[in-house]
């Protein structure tokens, strides 16, 4: 009886993991035998990493340019966090895309998983994919994305791989990438340029409102983006744009160090809305074996009345280094970043963001909060720049600290730079704790400590949240709630 | 309902309730008057079973339960509700959102389904306008940037809402002119009723005069020192709290 259970199970999954090399023979990884490169980083390294991809010419070039720049860089100590020197010849920087080992049922996966997710709300689809269990045909990720890819088009909608990209659109991928994260830009940002494994493409044309929210696609598509992740998004003139990238399920990672690297660019009326949730695996109460996420974003406002808008939702890894930041060229243009980072146990996060002001008119807001728990440390670090030309610039800035407990910390480092007198810039800073009496209000109120705790951190969160897709911000909530376990007591 | 015997309770290791005892029956109103640090607010958190309230001896019982053995929140979902002297602010939490969780929590914890979004709405509705408070309060953040008077107006709608077998108001009137205690008052006399009882925590005989009592104690120095009907506040408002004080102290030299 048994057999005759396992036997299509097995046959699936024989089809889908074809399927899944079917795939990579399409692509562009021709050669797949030798799939892992021994540690260590050099010119020779970057060739092979690019002849494996297959890439063009340019690509080489960018690379090699990125890497040389790399060398002469020293990695940056001044953020607010402490973790030991990373060895960057011990890191193997190509690997090809693996194959996990597909298991039969989500009997098979560690339980704890399941009720995490469970408690997230994921549907029982999703959580098969995430948990890497076969999934029914119906519902198989190469279908899935077939659907988006024809809906995206009819629309004139690019959104691929990036390595893709660099084959079907090189104008493109040649015009804007590094226009925005130049390679030297920093340390970790040309160490990426130089190593980058994949990431997404996305360029919406003139006049074109994405159909879709570039969210659930990428959910789908979120499996092996592997380590050193590489996304470029442009908004043609007059379009508009929501991408969501990341994911409220836990995200495990044998990779230690996460550099990524995102540049958007808006051109003349355009938006783009750019959403994060982060769970990277935040390393156990000692803070042992937590993802390092050295990440560089910035959006550039190149044309008038152009918006950037980011928000963050940084619960995960165990060091968060990372300041999504807007360059406003365009005149009237206007940049937002909305952030809430949590930080647990030993997690450190410094985090927050760069407005650079340089068109007429240019006005940004920064809402930013910051929720520490057990150990945990939290840095906001932004800076607010008005240039010379920049007439009439305004900020507003909020950065709001909550505390739990009296072992972690919150800091707040915010840099002005006003080169035009017009500027107007206000900036608001609170720090509180949970205190004692809210927390007897609530539960006066017939709430358990923990819906106390929650519904407190929530409408901490609130004007953060309310800026996240709906279905996000949902699983956002619950996110923060099982991140804070055991924070009170 | 409520039967508190010669209880002794410890604020951060000081002594302020000395030997209480007090008995509340379904459906009866008693004040609990006395001065200040006489340990009125004492009781009222006690009962609450708010944290850093150590009962040192004595018992307090509620329908038969020990209620040292609960958790705040557990005896909240016994019906026990505390309209608070100065109402926490929740910033970011509308007044609507934790009121419903705090009507499913307490539904759940009678075995309750949770009540339905419009049923919710519409019950709300109805409470609100029994404290005179408008639909846009409901929308704003728990508290936040009230005024005293409607800090306390949202007391009692919470009170409204969660329809406690045991009230404790703990001065309510403080801080409250004539108008906005009116409304208050007439919003405590509607919800009183034969099987909910009330302790009103004040100082002045004021509020008395409409929330009338059915039993008046006078606190001092950790004790009922003197019980009464309501004859006794206008007592006190007429001769203050010092010849109690005396009478006590004449007392315990005598004995």
């Amino acid at each position: 009886m048994n057999e005759v259970v396992e036997n299509p199970a097995q046959e699936q999954n024989r089809e889908l993991s074809e399927l899944v090399k079917r795939e990579y023979k399409e692509g562009f990884f021709t050669d797949i035998e030798s799939d892992t490169l021994a540690p260590g980083l050099s010119e020779d390294v970057v060739r092979i990493i690019s002849a494996k991809k297959n890439e063009p010419e340019f690509m080489l070039e960018y690379r090699l340019k990125a890497f040389r720049k790399w060398q002469k860089m020293k990695e940056p100590e001044w953020a607010h966090i402490d973790y030991p020197k990373i060895d960057f010849q011990d890191i193997s920087y190509y690997s090809a895309p693996k194959v996990q080992p597909q298991l039969e049922s989500l009997d098979e996966v560690d339980p704890k998983l399941l009720e995490t997710y469970e408690r997230l709300g994921i549907p029982l689809e999703e959580q098969k994919m995430l948990a890497n269990v076969a999934v029914d045909a119906v519902f198989d990720s190469v279908s899935v994305r077939t659907t988006f890819r024809e809906t995206l088009s009819e629309a004139g909608v690019i959104f691929m791989p990036i390595s893709e990209a660099v084959h079907e659109h090189p104008e493109l991928v040649k015009k804007y990438l590094s226009s925005v994260v130049p390679v030297q830009d920093n340390y970790y940002a040309a160490l990426n340029s130089a190593v980058f494994s994949d990431g997404s493409f996305v360029y919406i044309p003139k006049g074109v409102r994405c159909p879709m929210e570039l969210s659930t696609y990428f959910r789908i598509n979120e499996m092996n983006t592997g380590q050193f992740e590489r996304t470029l998004i442009i908004a043609d003139e007059g379009s508009y744009v929501s991408y969501l990238e990341g994911c409220t399920a836990p995200q495990r990672d044998e990779n230690q160090l996460h550099a990524a690297v995102v540049e958007l660019v808006a051109h003349k009326d355009a938006e783009i809305k750019y959403s994060t949730v982060q769970n990277w695996y935040p390393g156990d109460e000692n803070g042992k074996g937590g993802i390092y996420n050295f990440v560089t974003k910035r959006g550039i406002c190149k044309g008038d009345n152009s918006k950037i808008s980011w928000t963050q939702v940084e619960t995960g890894s165990a060091i968060t280094w990372k300041y999504p930041s807007v360059v406003l060229q365009g005149d009237h243009s206007v940049g937002e970043f909305y952030s809430v980072a949590l930080t647990h146990n030993k997690q450190q996060a410094d985090t927050g963001t760069k407005m650079i002001h340089m068109g007429k008119n240019t006005s940004s807001t920064i809402i930013s909060k910051g929720i520490s728990a057990g150990h945990g440390q939290n840095a906001y670090r932004g800076l607010v720049k008005v240039l010379k030309g920049a007439d009439n610039a305004r900020n507003f800035s909020q950065c709001d600290s909550l505390l739990m407990g009296d072992r972690c910390g919150a800091h707040t480092f915010p840099y002005v730079e006003v080169q035009n007198p017009s500027a107007n810039l206000e900036h608001e800073a609170t720090t509180s704790k949970i205190s004692e009496d809210q927390l007897f209000y609530l539960m006066q109120r017939g709430l358990s400590e923990e819906a106390a705790v929650s519904m407190i951190v929530n409408g901490f969160c609130k004007e953060v949240f309310r800026e996240l897709p709906m279905e996000f911000a949902v699983e956002a909530q619950k996110l923060l709630d099982i991140s804070l376990e055991g924070a009170v007591g | 309902m409520l039967k508190v015997q010669d209880l002794h309770v410890s604020v951060f290791g000081t002594p302020i309730l000395k030997g209480l005892s007090l008995e509340v029956n379904p459906g009866e109103v008693h004040a609990i008057m006395g001065p200040n640090g006489s340990g009125k607010s004492t009781l009222s958190n006690v009962i609450a079973g708010r944290d850093g309230y150590e009962v040192t001896s004595g018992s307090i019982e509620y329908i038969g339960k020990d209620l040292t053995e609960l958790e705040a929140d557990e005896r909240a979902c016994e019906g026990i509700f505390l309209a608070f002297q100065y109402p926490v602010e929740i910033p970011g939490v509308s007044n609507m959102a934790m009121l419903k969780a705090a009507v499913n929590s307490m539904r759940k914890y009678r075995g309750e389904d949770e009540m339905s979004a419009a049923e919710f709405l519409q019950l709300i509705k109805k409470k609100a306008e029994l404290v005179q408070m408008k639909q846009e309060f409901l929308k704003r953040s728990v508290n936040e940037g009230f005024s005293g008077g409607e800090k306390k107006r949202n007391e009692i709608l919470q009170m409204a809402m969660l329809e406690p077998t045991l009230a404790l108001l703990d001065e309510t009137d403080s801080g409250l002119d004539i108008d906005a205690l009116k409304v208050v008052a007439d919003g405590v006399n509607a919800l009183r009723s034969p099987e909910r009882s009330m302790v009103v925590v004040t100082h002045y005989q004021r509020l008395l005069d409409y929330i009338v009592p059915d039993h008046v104690h006078v606190l001092a120095n950790g004790q009922i020192v003197k019980s009464g009907d309501k004859s006794l506040a206008l007592e006190l408002e007429e001769r203050g709290y010092g010849w109690i004080e005396d009478e006590v102290s004449g007392l315990q030299e005598a004995s």
